[in-house]
């Protein structure tokens, strides 16, 4: 490996460190710790709503996904950035109105129950861990790639420093190196994106003839069905896709950081702008991979093709760029892991321990030492489930973690919001059954069993054949809600109301 | 937020608001009939529009029909994802800025005492 890959990557550590540094001078409260105070204005969160949501996933893996399977890869960016209406017509302001540092707090606003609030942190844990596996699967490869060190190796760098981060800097730091993150990250797709376009002078249409032939799929590789040829399967992840995102604890969270609605909203505009741009920039990086570095090569790297973008960068912008863009990314994996740790903590430390344990008689010192724990017990268990999953597709992993998302979490918020009727036993078994359904199809599905050996974990037929599940669990999730609310006979129409007034016009008790 | 409302503890909020009697109110009713009116059929046709193309690239292959040299309709189609997008954001900010007025009014006329709007 080459200085200058060292020394920008050494530029970029230090840069966050220092942010954790600062960061670190201001956690003082528990509200500094999950949500940096409410502090944040609608732009600075709209970035870091963007650096959280632009994961490694996104940046590594949708590039090489459209260079190797050209239209289908596309799908994912049109699903991630669609996920933003749903948020900002349905869920972003009521949670924002209603919640403080959870989404327990939020349905909790509704029902006192601990049983509710308990589902619900069970269902924030397991996203969360589900989702930072993936992450840190992705990350040791590429850091293994990178820098040839071994698999193990490369994920307990990435878990340490992601624990520094989270544990001495909380939501500030989280905060500031997601902002800092997505400005690099941005910087470095319209570099690319922009010397790509230059080679055809601007002429996208030559860009589409280029890319026609450059590829082993020909013609094909414009049209869609290359990678997806199930119809059924296609649907129901494009459905995991956009609902999945308006259950994502990790971006959820972010709504909590700015001081009012107004300010999610405009934060959630200006992330839908920033992600908009970026999945637009995608297209580009991923054509110009197989124009310019070819699907052999990037195959040879990562058979998932995870390695398209760095590879991209190195052959039309030389070593700098390649080191620049590594860098970006081992910056966006540490990001993108931190803000999950601290969605995962919350939840054990603020619903489990604060408010089941402790009944939310917990001084705020202890809450900050309980969260502070959580954190590290949230990172050692992840770094250890990860270094057991080196083998698992990473791509099923994460769309397994939006598709509980869309299961447990998504009918509950908006039943708790929208449906009068709607009761403790309801939100129970809305997250539980939407939790399980999920976690048992997938155990079922091709993603788990194959008949061809090594091609998944166990070898023999799926006995369910959509590999995301989500067309069947998301219904089971909204149905599971139905059921358990009619079948019980408790319904509390006045605190209703009090949380029907205050989602819709953000009133709050002063002092509470 | 302001030093009136600092005045007033969480307390007396409490038992002067009667949320029932807010959600009642005709002014309450007419402000969730336009959010409703406007929310419902917004989401039912980005909804739409979004499960047309999986729909469509999976049942038929009518959008591999090129339209400018190499560039065919399903790369329009997707792209049209995009501005579809930008646009309800747009329009969704002008609409709450509306909405945003209606519910500091209500708020104003019916929980004067005590409070804040945040």
């Amino acid at each position: 490996m080459s200085p200058t890959v060292i020394i920008l990557f050494l530029i970029i550590v230090s840069l966050t460190l220092v942010i954790t540094y600062w960061a670190s001078k201001r956690t003082q409260t528990t509200g500094d710790f999950y949500t940096a105070g409410g502090g944040l204005t609608g732009f600075q969160n709209g970035l870091a709503i963007s650096g959280d949501y632009l994961s490694a996933a996104s940046f590594l893996g949708i590039a090489g996904s459209i260079a190797l399977f050209g239209f289908d890869g596309f799908f994912y960016s049109i699903g991630f950035l669609i996920a933003y209406l749903v948020v900002l017509f349905l869920v972003a302001e009521p949670l924002r109105n209603l919640g403080k540092y959870t989404i327990a707090d939020m349905i909790n606003a509704r029902f006192d129950a601990k049983k509710v609030r308990g589902a619900a942190a069970l269902s924030t844990i397991t996203i969360s861990i589900f989702y930072m596996i993936a992450q840190l699967v992705g990350a040791g490869a590429l850091i293994q790639l990178l820098f040839d060190i071994p698999y193990s190796g490369a994920v307990l760098i990435v878990g340490v420093m992601m624990t520094i981060y989270v544990l001495f800097g909380g939501m500030i730091a989280t905060s500031w190196v997601q902002i800092v993150k997505a400005v690099l990250l941005m910087a470095g797709m319209v570099v690319i994106s922009f010397l790509v376009l230059l080679h055809f002078n601007f002429n996208i249409g030559a860009m589409f003839s280029e890319v026609k032939t450059a590829t082993s799929h020909g013609a094909d590789y414009l049209s869609p069905g290359l990678k997806y040829t199930d119809s059924l399967g296609t649907i129901s992840l494009m459905l995991a896709l956009v609902l999945g995102t308006a259950g994502l604890p990790h971006i959820l969270m972010r709504f909590f950081t700015v001081k009012d609605a107004k300010t999610a909203r405009s934060s959630v505009v200006t992330a839908t702008w920033i992600i908009g741009i970026f999945y637009v920039l995608t297209l580009f990086l991923g054509f110009g991979a197989a124009i310019f570095v070819g699907e052999s090569t990037i195959t040879e790297a990562n058979p998932g093709g995870n390695m398209a973008a760095p590879l991209l960068a190195e052959a039309i912008g030389g070593e700098f760029l390649f080191a620049f863009i590594s860098a970006v990314a081992f910056a966006t994996i540490l990001a993108v892991v931190a803000g999950l740790v601290l969605s995962g903590a919350s939840a054990f430390a603020h619903d489990l321990y604060g408010q089941i344990i402790k009944k939310g008689k917990a001084s705020d010192q202890q809450q900050m030492l309980a969260a502070r724990y959580a954190a590290l017990a949230v990172s050692v268990l992840s770094i250890v489930l990860s270094l057991f999953a080196q083998y698992l597709n990473v791509a099923f992993l994460v769309s397994l973690a939006f598709c509980i998302a869309a299961s447990a979490n998504l009918p509950v918020i908006l039943y708790t919001v929208y449906w009068k009727r709607f009761n403790t036993a309801g939100a129970v078994t809305a997250m539980l059954s939407g939790l399980f359904s999920a976690l048992i199809l997938v155990s079922m599905s091709p993603s788990v069993f194959s008949p061809v050996e090594g091609a998944a974990l166990f070898v023999g037929d799926p006995i369910f054949p959509l590999t995301n599940p989500a067309l069947v669990s998301v219904p089971i999730g909204f149905l599971g809600g139905y059921l358990g609310t009619i079948f019980s006979k408790e319904s509390d129409v006045k605190r209703y109301a009090e949380v029907k007034v205050k989602a819709n016009t953000g009133y709050r008790e002063t002092g509470s | 937020m302001s030093t009136v409302n600092e005045l007033n503890t969480g307390k007396q909020a409490n038992e002067t608001v009667d949320f029932e009697e807010v959600e009642e109110s005709e002014q309450f009713k007419s402000f969730m009939q336009n959010k409703k009116k406007f929310i419902i059929p917004y989401t039912i046709f980005f909804l739409i529009f979004y499960f047309l193309l999986p729909v469509l690239t999976s049942y038929t292959t009518f959008l591999n029909t090129p339209l400018v040299g190499d560039i065919s309709w399903v790369w329009v189609f997707a792209f049209a994802q995009f501005v579809m997008t930008w646009v309800l954001c747009t329009i969704y900010v002008k609409k709450a800025a509306s909405f945003d007025n209606q519910a500091d009014q209500i708020i104003k006329d019916q929980m004067h005492n005590g409070g804040e709007s945040s």
